[in-house]
């Protein structure tokens, strides 16, 4: 990071006002970054279980190689991919008028990246859990695709679609290495709380450190409780 | 008039057949495993011959020789099998009027009204698919796939959660309906009392293969004798 010369040592003072913005640049970051996910996922998704094509294989391995990819080595590769050495990087830069590494845009194509696998493997299996006798139904009485997906997957994957939501945000406000890597620290466009958490550490101020992980891990266990409560209700009702 | 000539492999199991059923009403009879499920999933297009022809009233709905095969909402033809497939998150009344999209609202319901009709389920209307008995759950799946007209009607065992009056019943009710709205109708039975009650003509599946097409009773004599035949032989 110092060799980058973003870091300026007097923006470390962390205070309470700096929690905050970080705060709420990662919720937008999360939020912007599961908007877009699901509009990729779900088709994604649908492609995958219905399809028949012999290069899915590859689709989905391909979907799912950020799962087992070190962030950092993501981050890397992206942070080269958009720069001005490739081809990629100028014509994006001559695009929007501004690099995509070290904004927020560029976070956001690196947490999509990221956290693709998140959101494609529930809605992979919660497709996939739907009967087939469904889905043939829907296709004798007329339904393309998108009425496929929109209703009859889709409703009936319900539980996994709200799975793909929840983690895909959590992922995306715990996201480190490839924000760090794509992003840098920028106050109030690259960083985030987890960024945060790290300078925090980094300067021994543990109290405040105290408070950004309390923060992460808080959104962590509501988001799981909200998740494994909606599958116990489910779960309840059809015993009942 | 549909007529075929079909030729798929599914696993270790060879469907072969060529025929053409003029009949309003075909029975195709057989034994469990015999291929009756496999060949209705082929006619309705959800499943791809590894090489033949599908055709209906001269018009072609799969020739593998043009790499043609219309997806199954294209080709006019409804299927009712023996699990009702009924869309759970749905109440009947919006299974029945699923594929009636490009009707006007009021069409919609008129059309959903007169097929719950039809198939004696005007009261199961506002409930959900969970709450129905197998026999309603049936009598709704015919509803649904009869609702957006269908010029050929294909059915898998389709009456085997009712009873038998309420099943002749339909039958005969439908068989009047599909008559006037001609529409041709191919149903998959090993029951011989459902191939015989519709007096029908009869296409015997055995083993994927055609073994006899013809009148019923002639049809099923002939296959009584072959089984007594086989009893009598030494050996059994």
């Amino acid at each position: 990071m110092k060799s980058l010369g973003i870091r300026a040592p007097e923006r470390y003072s962390v205070t309470e006002l700096m929690d905050w913005q970080a705060l709420a640049l990662s919720l937008r970051l999360a939020t912007v970054t599961t908007a877009i996910l699901l509009a990729i996922a779900v088709p994604l998704a649908a492609v995958l279980v219905l399809g028949r094509s012999r290069w899915l294989a590859a689709l989905e391995a391909l979907a799912t190689l950020p799962m087992v990819l070190p962030p950092t080595v993501l981050g890397f590769f992206l942070l080269v991919l958009l720069g001005p050495r490739t081809a990629v990087g100028r014509g994006i830069t001559a695009l929007l008028g501004h690099p995509l590494a070290f904004s927020f845009n560029g976070l956001v194509v690196g947490s999509v990246i990221y956290s693709l696998p998140f959101a494609v493997q529930p809605l992979v299996a919660g497709f996939a859990s739907v009967d087939t006798a469904l889905v043939d139904a829907a296709r004798l009485l007329g339904a393309g695709p998108v009425r496929l997906v929109s209703s009859i997957l889709v409703p009936l994957a319900r539980r996994s679609l709200l799975a793909a939501i929840v983690l895909s945000f959590l992922h995306t406000i715990g996201e480190f290495g490839v924000v760090l890597m794509l992003g840098g620290d920028i106050p109030g466009s690259t960083r985030t709380l987890s960024i945060v958490l790290y300078d925090q550490v980094e300067n021994f101020d543990y109290a405040a450190a105290n408070r950004t992980a309390a923060i992460l891990l808080g959104m962590s266990v509501v988001a799981l409780a909200f998740i494994y409560s909606n599958a116990h209700r489910h779960g309840s009702a059809h015993r009942a | 008039m549909l007529n075929f000539s079909l030729d798929a492999r599914r696993g270790n199991f060879h469907l072969r057949v060529e025929c053409a059923f003029a009949s309003d009403w075909t029975v195709i009879f057989g034994p469990s495993g015999a291929g009756k499920s496999t060949l209705l999933r082929l006619l309705a297009g959800l499943d791809r011959p590894t090489r033949g022809r599908i055709a209906l009233d001269q018009r072609a709905l799969t020739e593998t020789a043009i790499s043609l095969h219309l997806p199954p909402g294209h080709r006019r033809t409804a299927l009712v099998a023996q699990q009702p497939a009924l869309f759970p998150h749905l109440s009947v009344a919006a299974n029945v009027a699923y594929g009636l999209r490009s009707l006007d609202r009021a069409t919609r319901s008129a059309r959903v009204e007169e097929m719950l009709a039809l198939a004696g389920a005007t009261d199961l209307a506002a409930r959900r698919p969970q709450d129905l008995s197998g026999g309603e759950a049936q009598r709704v799946a015919l509803a649904r796939a009869l609702a957006p007209a269908p010029r050929l009607l294909l059915l898998d065992e389709p009456f085997s959660a009712l009873d038998g009056v309420a099943s002749d019943a339909l039958l005969e009710r439908l068989q009047l309906w599909l008559k006037e709205n001609q529409v041709q109708a191919v149903m998959a039975t090993h029951d011989v009392t459902d191939a015989l009650a519709t007096s029908a003509e009869v296409l015997l599946l055995r083993e994927g293969r055609l073994t006899a097409l013809g009148p019923a009773a002639q049809v099923l004599a002939a296959e009584r004798e072959r089984i007594a035949l086989r009893l009598k032989a030494p050996g059994n």
